[in-house]
């Protein structure tokens, strides 16, 4: 009974990365941005155009790779759009990345009803059209072991092992976002332009270049999730297939206080849930009985209003975030 | 500095200009589709307006845009970004639904409405109301809350319409039908009584509640002490605080306005076509709202023009879904998309290019080099 | 990045750090710089002085690189150089220290000294390189400050002090300080001018703009007047004297107080006993108003000087509701404001007290409102006719030209955007407003900041006007001279505290001087 239990949990832990995956990436994406002043909520609209476009490059060209490439692409074009708006026109950031995730998802059913002619759908891709897990080395070899197989060896084989390329790259990610806003030059400029842009700008950087910078490494993350959602996790496009992920990512980031390890926290705990709703679906948990899966995916929502209420902890945004710079005289 | 434009360029002449930058955007991909962007215009223009019961149906949807529309606005004077509309909606129509469902059995029918509609409000102003005192008393950021605040009156829609609400007996997420004559008269029935035809189209008694709120709304925002406030509230809380008001309670009061009227749009829908709750009524106006509030530069009559924009799109919308293969229905939220993106954060985009042209013009018509 | 040997050797040889010939800039209708010529000295310390307006922000914008002059050359150390950035500036050697602090509140000394400037991609790398070098820079000027501190945790004077460490790092020979004592203490002010004196011994020539004849006095070499956007003056400052400067400042002679007359002094109207305020939770707590003790008599002139930032605003948030005192009472009437019975502003109003706020432009008005809006802000519920909360227009602007007229308020357009007016313009609206409501106590904070000549002594004389006609005015300013001009008493502010009530036949700058230095 316990070891079936330890096994649903080990296969939930499995599913929560897979599901936390896009959210990664969008909440590292989200983290450029708005460490750099930008507000971004079209992190949604640009996963979905994203998704849009590695599916139907991928079942055009037959390439998953092309696919991931066509979609960074069109991500940091759309977020050049949206830094073109905010940054040189100065225009209400807000605005800017609720357009976007408008013209998201009538343009991708635009197009794609045009393309393929499948009710906005791509057509369902093959296997050499998406990236396949990757089983790692001596799987079933550690799974037989006694003992060790059942407990610690099913955490390699089913939870490590037997992820695709993107997943890795997602929590390579966190990393390097970790490493790339605390160790280097080029972060403690992108933190200082969104907590006091004066000082960079009368240090004799650019303040507009640095945050175009910071939107279009966040459009190349925006990318990378779209792509795994399309051409990863799923075998092609539906229609609104980002279902709110991107809206989540927010919640993470702020959630995570836009610092790279609490936020991949937020996401793994935020894909929890949604790995779990679905199983919990008519199973009687002890003390609280069943419990219906519409809660369980609103949690994350409810989490984030609850930490922005300021009753537990505080989200603190960077200082000048969702202003644009004005050089004062 | 360029000399300031006169006004009738700046509220005139600049947002025609960013409606076709969107319409020409839009017109190039129907192109890239292989469609002829002019026909596919042709085919919005005439059904939206001339085909038998399409004006009816534009001023439907429109009465839908105008009242997200002014619920976005009237936040927006107290610098509050009400991106709720949707859920304010969505719980405005569960208010309504509620009072419907106990009531009819009870009461005769125009009471159960009379009492329905103020439900609207009150439900649409209770979902408007928390995050505007999360912003007031904690500092949470009301657009990050409304967005949230969406997702939330979503799922309560459909764990209440698929659970408790759902008609007995049936499959699909819905309450059941109304009792007869709870509803708001549609006008092609009104107008029989008086002898008269029009064509048949859901648009019912709401249009003219709409129309008595964009009058309401004006007369509140510029004719009232209380608009006074919001809208210094809007500028300035310092400067508020020091008038001896309390922004905290201003801005409670303007969300509880801004959701009550959104709340309202439920009327349009649920009383004056579908006589139940249904799932998803609301379907992405609340977003068409902050469209039409930033065209319509958060000014009723602005927002009236732009409400019947944005419902001869949806209208004309579903006639070009009908006559080209090629397009559907999503078209039109591109073309929404680019309208909020022109007009809403590329807004001053053509400003200075139009000041040159106008420059120039005022010099040569004065002999002036 | 210091001073390196050949610029050094350049140095010696050449008298000028820079030359401006023909400098313009004009913005719009505006002429804010005319025909500028200027020479500094090497290793001068060159004040730039002038009114509000005159030119000088626009002329130091210029120089590092914010601006770019229509016309005219700058030269610096002898080679014609076009500045068309922050870069080009830093660059040819110029350094700034802004009236605002350039400095991100959240990042340490370190972090913010070398930003910019970090020589490297890899931060530790850059961290320990600088180090070395501001260690160097710290024996040479004497500019010793704790590297890992966060700069948000430190007083004005010492974030001061790595703004300047921070230029010289960037390889500052010419330091530019734009209004630097405005936000220090007389003790900050001291240790600024010795800083200086150090730097000038090294060979850092220094370019200080400010209003404030007594610094030009103490501590420059040469001075140069702008008025009007031109440069009117240039002068030896051991050649010339304060009352010199200022005739050439204003453009005229300036008079001496000829406004004030005798008082004749009332009842007591206002009380304040032991007033406290303090902010934060416990552990942290500063008083930022601490036991003030006054009382306020009708038809006499109460001025509150003092350093800005030593609980001088916060007295006047007390007094107007804004805050609520943490201890103590102020008694209005029979009203006793305490921290169980705060009030709230629309109550202060009640009980008949004005309040002209210190920032027009956050508070004392709605920029974006029309005059007619902006004059009823506060007063509304007077405004709102026959029916309860109904707003007439015509109404608005017939009340709004009415005052516009009595107080010369130029132009006299109600429907003119606030934004619109000058700032004397602007503040003769709020006065006004607050004014004609008849108060039996007016409270003003900074009531000609930013206000030209003219609108000065007009606002002046209407303040001893309504103190003629029995109001009791309590007037903050960091101006003394303001406050010697018209104050009949005179309660100086050091830290929160009162450091004592002197009468005005007893007060003189010097006097008044120590006590905001905290002395005696």
């Amino acid at each position: 009974m316990a070891a079936e239990l330890w096994l649903q949990f080990v296969l939930a832990l499995d599913a929560t990365i897979r599901m936390s995956t896009p959210l990664i990436l969008c909440a590292m994406a989200g983290i450029f941005s708005e460490r750099s002043g930008i507000i971004d909520i079209s992190l949604e609209g640009k996963m979905l155009l994203s998704a849009f476009a590695a599916a139907s490059l991928a079942a055009l060209t037959g390439s998953a790779v092309i696919g991931l490439a066509g979609a960074i692409i069109i991500s940091v074009l759309f977020s050049l759009l949206h830094g073109f708006a905010c940054i040189t026109h100065k225009g209400n950031q807000v605005v800017s990345g609720l357009a976007i995730n408008i013209l998201a998802s009538g343009l991708t059913v635009t197009i794609g009803f045009a393309i393929f002619s499948q009710g906005g759908q791509t057509p369902f891709l093959s296997r050499d059209q998406r990236f396949l897990p990757l089983e790692l080395p001596f799987t079933e070899t550690i799974e037989s072991l006694p003992v060790i197989g059942p407990s610690i060896g099913v955490i390699y084989s089913e939870v490590i092992s037997g992820h695709n390329i993107l997943v890795w790259l997602a929590f390579l990610a966190v990393i390097v976002t970790g490493y790339v806003l605390f160790r280097t030059t080029f972060g403690l400029r992108l933190r200082a332009v969104g907590e006091k842009p004066e000082a960079v700008d009368t240090a004799g950087i650019s303040v507009s270049w640095m945050r175009y910078k910071a939107v279009i490494l966040a459009g190349i993350l925006c990318g990378m999730a779209g792509a795994y959602l399309s051409i990863a996790h799923g075998g092609g496009f539906v229609r609104e297939m980002t279902a709110g992920k991107g809206y989540i990512a927010l919640a993470a980031m702020i959630f995570g206080n836009w610092r790279p390890v609490p936020v991949l926290l937020a996401c793994l705990m935020f894909g929890f849930l949604e790995a779990i709703a679905a199983r919990l679906q008519g199973v009687d948990l002890p003390l609280i009985g069943q419990v219906s899966t519409d809660l369980i995916l609103v949690l994350p929502y409810v989490l984030t209003v609850i930490l922005l209420a300021g009753f537990v902890g505080r989200a603190v945004p960077p200082r000048a975030i969702g202003v644009p710079y004005v050089k004062e005289r | 500095m360029e000399q300031k434009l006169p006004r009738w360029i700046d509220i005139g002449l600049l947002p025609v200009i960013n409606i076709l930058a969107a319409f020409i955007v839009a017109g190039v991909i129907i192109a890239l589709i292989g469609e002829n962007p002019f026909a596919a215009l042709s085919v919005l223009v005439k059904g939206a307006f001339f085909y038998k019961g399409a004006l009816g149906y534009t001023l439907f949807y429109a009465t839908n845009f105008i009242f997200t529309g002014l619920a976005v606005a009237v936040a927006f004077h107290a610098s509050l970004f009400n991106i709720g509309g949707e859920g304010q909606a969505m719980v405005g129509g569960l208010g309504l639904g509620l009072v419907a469902l106990l009531l009819d059995p009870l009461l005769p029918p125009l009471l159960v409405v009379l009492i329905a509609i103020p439900a609207a409000v009150i439900f649409g102003a209770f979902w408007g109301v928390i995050p505007g005192w999360l912003q007031a008393k904690r500092g949470s950021h009301i657009v990050i809350t409304t967005i949230m605040f969406n997702f939330i009156a979503a799922s309560l829609m459909v764990w209440l319409l698929a659970g408790m609400l759902m008609a007995p007996g049936q499959m699909s997420p819905e309450t059941r039908s109304f009792a007869d004559g709870v509803a708001l008269a549609q006008f092609h029935t009104l107008v029989s009584y008086v002898g008269l035809s029009v064509a048949k189209s859901p648009l019912n008694l709401s249009f003219i509640i709409a129309l008595v709120a964009c009058v309401g709304v004006w007369v509140l925002i510029w004719r009232t002490r209380l608009g006074y406030v919001i809208r210094a509230t809007g500028h300035s809380e310092r400067a508020v605080i020091y008038a001896g008001h309390s922004p905290a309670k201003i801005i409670i009061i303007t969300m509880a306005i801004s959701g009550g009227l959104a709340g309202l749009m439920a009327l349009n829908e649920i009383l004056g076509v579908q006589q139940r709750v249904i799932l998803n009524f609301t379907s992405g106006y609340g977003f068409t709202g902050i469209a039409v509030a930033l065209m319509g530069r958060n000014h009723p009559i602005g927002i009236l023009l732009a409400s019947l924009l944005f419902g001869a799109l949806y209208q004309g919308g579903a006639e070009l879904d009908f006559e080209f293969q090629t397009i559907t229905r999503e078209m039109v939220l591109m073309i929404q998309g680019l309208i909020i993106l022109f007009s809403g954060a590329l807004a001053y985009m053509f400003t200075p290019m139009v000041a040159r042209v106008f420059a120039s013009y005022i010099s040569s018509s004065k002999g002036v080099d | 990045m210091t001073v390196t040997h050949q610029q050094a050797k350049g140095r010696d040889t050449v008298p000028f750090a820079i030359s401006l010939r023909g400098v313009e800039k004009t913005f719009g209708a505006v002429r804010a710089n005319h025909n500028i010529d200027l020479d500094i000295c090497t290793g001068d310390i060159h004040g730039i002085i002038g009114e509000n307006g005159a030119g000088k922000s626009t002329l130091v914008s210029i120089l590092y690189g914010f601006y770019q002059a229509d016309a005219g050359t700058i030269s610096v150390f002898g080679e014609e150089k076009t500045l068309r950035s922050t870069a080009d500036a830093i660059a040819a050697g110029i350094g700034m220290v802004h009236q605002h602090f350039m400095l991100v509140p959240t990042f340490t000394v370190l972090e913010n000294i070398i930003l910019g400037h970090e020589g490297t991609d890899s931060l530790a790398k850059g961290f320990e390189a600088a180090r070395v070098e501001l260690a160097q820079l710290a024996t040479r000027y004497g500019l010793d400050v704790d590297l890992d501190a966060i700069i948000e945790d430190f007083p004005v004077g010492l974030q001061q002090r790595v703004e300047i460490l921070k230029a010289l790092y960037r390889g500052a020979n010419i330091l530019i300080l734009d209004e630097p004592t405005g936000v220090l203490t007389p003790q900050e002010t001291d240790q600024l001018f010795d800083i200086l004196r150090a730097l000038k011994e090294q060979g850092v020539t220094i370019l200080l703009i400010t209003h404030k004849l007594r610094e030009i006095m103490a501590i420059t070499d040469h001075v140069s007047v702008m008025r009007g956007g031109e440069m009117v003056a240039h002068k030896r400052r051991s050649d010339t004297t304060p009352e010199e400067l200022a005739e050439v400042m204003v453009g005229r002679p300036v008079r001496t107080d000829g406004i004030w007359h005798e008082a004749n002094p009332g009842q007591i109207v206002l009380r304040a006993e032991n007033l406290e305020l303090t902010a934060g939770m416990s552990a942290k707590s500063t008083a930022l108003v601490s036991d003030v003790s006054f009382a306020l008599k009708a038809g006499e002139i109460l001025g509150i000087a003092g350093v800005s930032g030593n609980g001088q605003s916060e007295l006047l948030e007390l007094l107007a509701g804004i805050r609520a005192p943490s201890n103590g009472s102020i008694q209005i009437g029979g009203r006793h404001v305490t921290a169980e019975m705060p009030a709230t502003p629309s109550e202060i109003k009640s009980l008949g007290i004005a309040h002209v706020p210190e920032d027009r432009h956050s508070t004392g008005l709605i920029l974006p409102f029309t005059a007619a809006e902006t004059i009823i802000l506060g007063y509304e519920d007077k405004m709102t006719g026959r029916t309860a909360g109904w707003l007439d227009p015509e109404e608005l602007d017939e009340h709004c030209a009415g005052l516009m007229q009595d107080f010369d308020v130029r132009p006299p357009d109600p429907s003119l955007k606030s934004n619109l007016f000058s700032g004397g313009n602007q503040q003769k609206i709020v006065l006004a407003r607050e004014m004609s409501a008849a108060p039996s106590i007016l409270l003003v904070g900074q009531a000609t900041r930013g206000v030209d000549i003219g609108a000065i002594e007009f606002i002046h004389k209407q303040l001893i006007a309504m103190r003629d006609k029995g109001c009791a005015i309590i007037l903050v300013s960091v101006e003394l001279d303001e406050i010697l001009t018209l104050s009949d008493r005179i309660m100086v502010m050091n830290n929160g505290s009162s450091m004592g009530i002197i009468d005005r036949s007893e007060a003189d700058a010097r006097a008044i001087g120590l006590l905001m230095a905290g002395v005696g």
